[in-house]
């Protein structure tokens, strides 16, 4: 219930960073709007854990300002920022029952015991908790214990953020959706602000309304689920969400327009022109789900050899060769592909010109 | 390196966990064997390496039988789950280990073929290091070059990249996939993710609670499930299955939709089934023209970064779509999703496949 | 497949059963052997059945022995435990050299053998002399005589055993202590526990098993504690520090009465291990599964 706001924050782990190389986190400006629903994605080391650390004051930040609500919190400590979170194993007080696990939060604030009472079966109902609340917490099953540490965080109904911390790796994978489906209701119910780190795609994408995309210590983009992939504003972005990633082709520009290894690509005459105004390493970026392949012939396609078919039963993936290019291509179950030669085309619409990895608008 | 499994059976503290398996695989072949977890996959490999004895039936090699035959005294490699390496050696040593310890070679020759594998798994740089220098993804790379490099006639890979990384998972799945294109190594890659077991394209072994329930081209296995367990574990997301009738008006799904019969359903005869239709034979447009339609709310959609798995409730029952790219649906959202009654399975009420979809092995290569 | 059965396989658990036999049940037959015959000299022997039991069981000695055992043993794990737990709570948890250090600074009385400890201390503890004993008699004034005064002979060995024997404890709980992973205290923060909290949910509950260990040993261990009492007053004043082992040696070799010694190790044993039973079950009782 808070909105969160970084300004200037950069941080390192030694204490005298000389090079940008020492920061986990570069200075950035950052925003989460009051109940939105965010995810932080990236690889290991991209300085997501550290970003919630520094929300969660567990980490002091070595520049920069955190602000909630407007108001300045940077020398807070963690007990001081009412925020709740959620980590990556289930954090539960042993010696509890799953009711008293619950109410802890409450009776340590002092809570009068009617109001912890109606808050915890609150919580339990939405969780599906309620038959367990008199047992002992830990000789639940790994869901249900991660379960008890997400209603600790929600039977407080003040805070001012909720953070998880891959709260789903050491779920079983067919459990998983369900539990995704529990946090798809809760945002709906609870209207605290929620922040999800994970280095998952599929969790980032399926929690959240905005995902922030990091890389080595930089949000690279953010947007939400359909933006990161029909969109990527980064040629990172484009490779780490989509499996297989987008395909990412090296390119020059000339009189005639853009060249992949000699072959012109038609694009809009003046997406070239603005790319023409530009200095870098320019590369032509496609998501193997937009690209058209044909077994024939057509006007306007491309000759390429088809050296490999995956059969994944779901689609297939086709790569192909494109001159020196490797580009593959996702087609469906029920088009006939065989290896040889075949035709491609990139949809003006899904093909995106990269300069030194930031896409041309 | 022929295996054979004859009845094979394994019963821990008087609970069975593996039930008569039958199995031969051919010389060179790379074998999957898939099902979730629990099923009984890494009990085989064991048998198989000969970490454990079988308490019923045969395992050959070749034609020797070695039901009794010790660990050591085989000459099999395997690779965990967890990234077990010696922690104390540098990679170079990692690698050497098991060439010093079963084979006859001189310091040269061993590293030679040190380097090859490393090269071959892309470590060729991290020689010098030790284990807890590299990151998950190269440590495995390790472990499966110190397996490699032994050049043994049986290979075993115990869910190899369960804990790696996803973006990491693709890249090493596609270079084994090459690793393994041209061995005449017998491999055997226990596996819970059916799209594991299609992209080796090796054949696929069906494992649920300890027994085999088929054994095929991996493809064919995919498109031609003997019951509609096998369908279920080589399905992800899971395959529907829905209760249904068939009648002189045509089939009548538990749903309350009814549509006419399907060329590959005529000769079905009148009464109780269960069909099966897969994700991806769902769809939020009729593309075929003759797509049956079912109206449905929005439980879920979750994004796997390409494709959105589309939770959808119709009365009881929770149907999942397989949608290309990102489509993003508010909770409770009503959809119409179509399917076309041709690529229905059809089992019966004992759960084994009457009629499935038009399939033809086909061949990728180009005539 | 037939199971094949092969009597040639006891040969394998042969080696157990002699190191077993060598280790624990021969000297243990020897003693039973003693303690249920009168011996005179080596060809004069006589079976006595249960008389050496019954006559020690009777013993107003031992039971007086066995009173100041249990209350020593007792005092033993009041202040041991919380102290060494409290210690650990204090140590740092964060890896360098400074923790290394206190780490080897707080285990170097467990690396003094137990004679030599002896010695210290009862140099140590001397008004005349010992630094302590000086210091406590001159500087604080206040009357210190351990060989004459029963109350301060007491208080040495307590003190001797406290010292020598509460790293230990230290070094256990530490060890359960750096075990619990950082997110609980984080959590447990985030939930606004108190200190107090922390310690009674997460701390202890997490140090169950590592305190189980500790207890066992530090009672076992007092139980049959001899050294120190033997070194510093041989079991003195009078009685006083005479506990099980001090009276038990004192029958066996003092008065070279085997007979009774062979019966009274019996019945220590067998109170050991009716402790250590108790102790054990007790403790595997507290926290884990009467909430059900």
């Amino acid at each position: 219930m808070a909105h969160v706001e970084l300004k200037g924050i950069a941080h390192s782990y030694q204490s005298s960073p000389a090079s940008p190389e020492d920061y986990a986190l570069h200075t950035s400006d950052l925003v989460w709007e009051d109940g939105g629903a965010y995810a932080l994605l990236g690889p290991s080391g991209s300085g997501k854990t550290t970003l919630l650390n520094i929300i969660s004051g567990l980490v002091h930040p070595s520049e920069g300002k955190i602000l909630f609500d407007g108001r300045d919190i940077t020398g807070l400590s963690t007990s001081q920022r009412n925020i709740a979170q959620v980590f990556q194993f289930p954090v539960i007080y042993d010696t509890m029952t799953v009711f008293d696990n619950l109410a802890f939060p409450l009776r340590n604030r002092g809570v009068p015991e009617s109001k912890v009472r109606e808050r915890v079966m609150q919580v339990a109902e939405l969780l599906e908790l309620t038959d367990n609340l008199k047992r002992r917490a830990s000789g639940l099953a790994v869901d249900a214990k991660q379960k008890i540490s997400l209603g600790r965080g929600l039977v407080r109904n003040d805070v001012a953020a909720l953070l998880f911390d891959e709260p789903l790796t050491v779920i079983d994978p067919h459990v998983k959706w369900k539990l995704r489906l529990k946090l798809k209701q809760i945002r709906q119910e609870f209207k605290s602000t929620l922040i999800y780190v994970t280095h998952d795609q599929a969790e980032a994408l399926t929690f959240a309304d905005q995902v922030m995309v990091l890389r080595e210590g930089r949000v690279v983009q953010t947007g939400s689920p359909t933006d990161l992939f029909e969109r990527p504003a980064h040629t990172f972005v484009g490779h780490f969400i989509g499996s297989p990633g987008m395909n990412l082709l090296p390119c020059v520009i000339d009189t005639a327009g853009v060249r992949v290894d000699g072959h012109s690509i038609p694009l809009d005459p003046a997406y070239i022109a603005r790319a023409r105004s530009v200095d870098g390493e320019l590369e032509l970026g496609i998501r193997p789900e937009f690209v058209r392949y044909e077994p024939q012939m057509m006007a306007d396609y491309l000759p390429v050899e088809v050296t490999e078919v995956e059969d994944l039963g779901n689609y297939r993936i086709v790569t192909t060769r494109l001159g020196k290019q490797l580009v593959k291509v996702k087609v469906g179950e029920n088009v006939s592909v065989a290896t040889g030669p075949g035709w491609l085309s990139f949809p003006p619409e899904w093909t995106y010109l990269y300069i030194d990895g930031d896409v041309l608008r | 390196m022929r295996l054979t499994l004859q009845n094979v059976g394994k019963v821990v503290n008087g609970k069975t966990h593996l039930y008569g398996i039958d199995l031969e695989l051919e010389s060179g072949s790379f074998n999957v064997l898939l099902g979730p977890t629990q099923a009984g996959k890494t009990s085989v490999l064991r048998l198989m390496a000969g970490l454990d004895r079988p308490s019923s039936g045969k395992i050959l090699e070749d034609d020797n039988d070695v039901t009794t035959v010790g660990v050591r005294k085989r000459n099999v490699a395997m690779v965990y789950q967890e990234f077990v390496n010696y922690p104390s050696f540098t990679i170079y040593k990692n690698i050497a280990a098991p060439l010093r310890r079963t084979k006859h070679l001189s310091k040269a020759e061993i590293d030679v073929k040190v380097r090859a594998t490393a090269e071959m798994l892309h470590i060729e740089r991290l020689l010098e290091r030790l284990p807890a220098e590299l990151s998950g993804g190269q440590q495995q790379r390790v472990a499966l070059a110190r397996a490699l490099v032994k050049d043994a006639p049986l290979l075993l890979l115990d869910e190899p990249l369960v804990n790696l990384d996803y973006k990491l998972r693709e890249e090493l799945r596609s270079e084994m996939r090459q690793i393994f294109s041209y061995g005449t190594t017998t491999v055997v890659y226990a596996a819970t993710e059916p799209s594991e077991a299609l992209m080796f394209g090796g054949k696929t072994g069906i494992l649920d609670a300890g027994r085999l329930l088929q054994y095929g081209p991996g493809l064919e296995v995919y498109h031609r499930p003997v019951t509609a367990r096998v369908s279920e574990i080589f399905s992800d997301p899971p395959i529907n299955l829905i209760g249904a009738s068939i009648g002189p008006q045509g089939c009548r799904l538990s749903l309350n939709v009814v549509f006419p019969l399907a060329d590959h359903m005529r000769s079905l005869s009148p009464g109780d089934y269960r069909v099966g239709i897969r994700a991806n034979q769902i769809g939020v447009v009729n593309r075929s023209g003759n797509g049956i339609v079912i109206h449905a709310t929005v439980e879920l959609a979750e994004f796997n970064g390409s494709e959105t798995y589309l939770h959808a409730r119709h009365g009881d029952f929770t149907m999942i779509a397989l949608l290309n790219g990102v489509r993003e649906y508010a909770l409770g959202e009503a959809v119409s999703l179509y399917f076309d009654p041709s690529r229905l399975f059809v089992f019966d009420v004992a759960g084994e496949l009457v009629a499935g979809p038009e399939w033809k092995p086909y061949n990728t290569k180009a005539a | 497949m037939q199971k094949t059965f092969d009597n040639r396989a006891w040969f394998l658990v042969l080696p157990v059963v002699l190191l077993v036999a060598f280790n624990a049940l021969i000297p243990l037959m020897t003693v039973v052997n003693y303690s249920v015959q009168d011996i005179f000299d080596s060809t004069h022997r006589l079976f006595v059945g249960t008389d050496w039991f019954k006559e020690m069981l009777r013993s107003p000695r031992l039971h007086n022995a066995l009173w100041r055992q249990l209350i020593f043993s007792g005092l033993v794990l009041l202040i041991e435990i919380p102290l060494g737990v409290l210690i650990a709570l204090m140590m740092s948890k964060k890896s360098g050299w400074k923790t290394s250090l206190t780490l080897v600074l707080v285990a170097l009385p467990l690396l003094i053998p137990w004679n030599v400890i002896g010695t210290i201390w009862v140099v140590f503890l001397r008004p005349d002399i010992g630094l302590l004993g000086h210091f406590i008699d001159s500087v604080l004034g206040i009357s210190f005589d351990y060989p004459t005064v029963p109350i301060e002979a007491w208080i040495s060995v307590m003190l001797m055993e406290v010292w020598h024997w509460t790293p230990l404890v230290v070094l256990l709980a530490y060890a359960g202590l750096c075990a619990i992973p950082d997110a609980y205290y984080q959590a447990a923060r985030i939930d606004g526990a108190s200190g107090w909290a922390v310690f009674r949910y997460i701390q202890l509950p997490k140090m169950r098993g590592v305190l189980t260990i500790a207890i066992l040993l530090r009672f076992m261990d007092s139980f049959l504690i001899y050294t120190e009492p033997f070194v510093l007053t041989g079991g003195g004043p009078g009685d006083s520090t005479t506990f099980l082992s001090i009276y038990l040696v004192k029958i066996a070799l003092g008065e070279f009465d085997v007979g009774r010694a062979g019966a009274f190790s019996i019945i220590y044993f067998l109170i050991v291990l009716a402790f250590s039973y108790v102790f054990y079950q007790a403790l595997q009782r507290v926290g884990t599964g009467e909430g059900k």
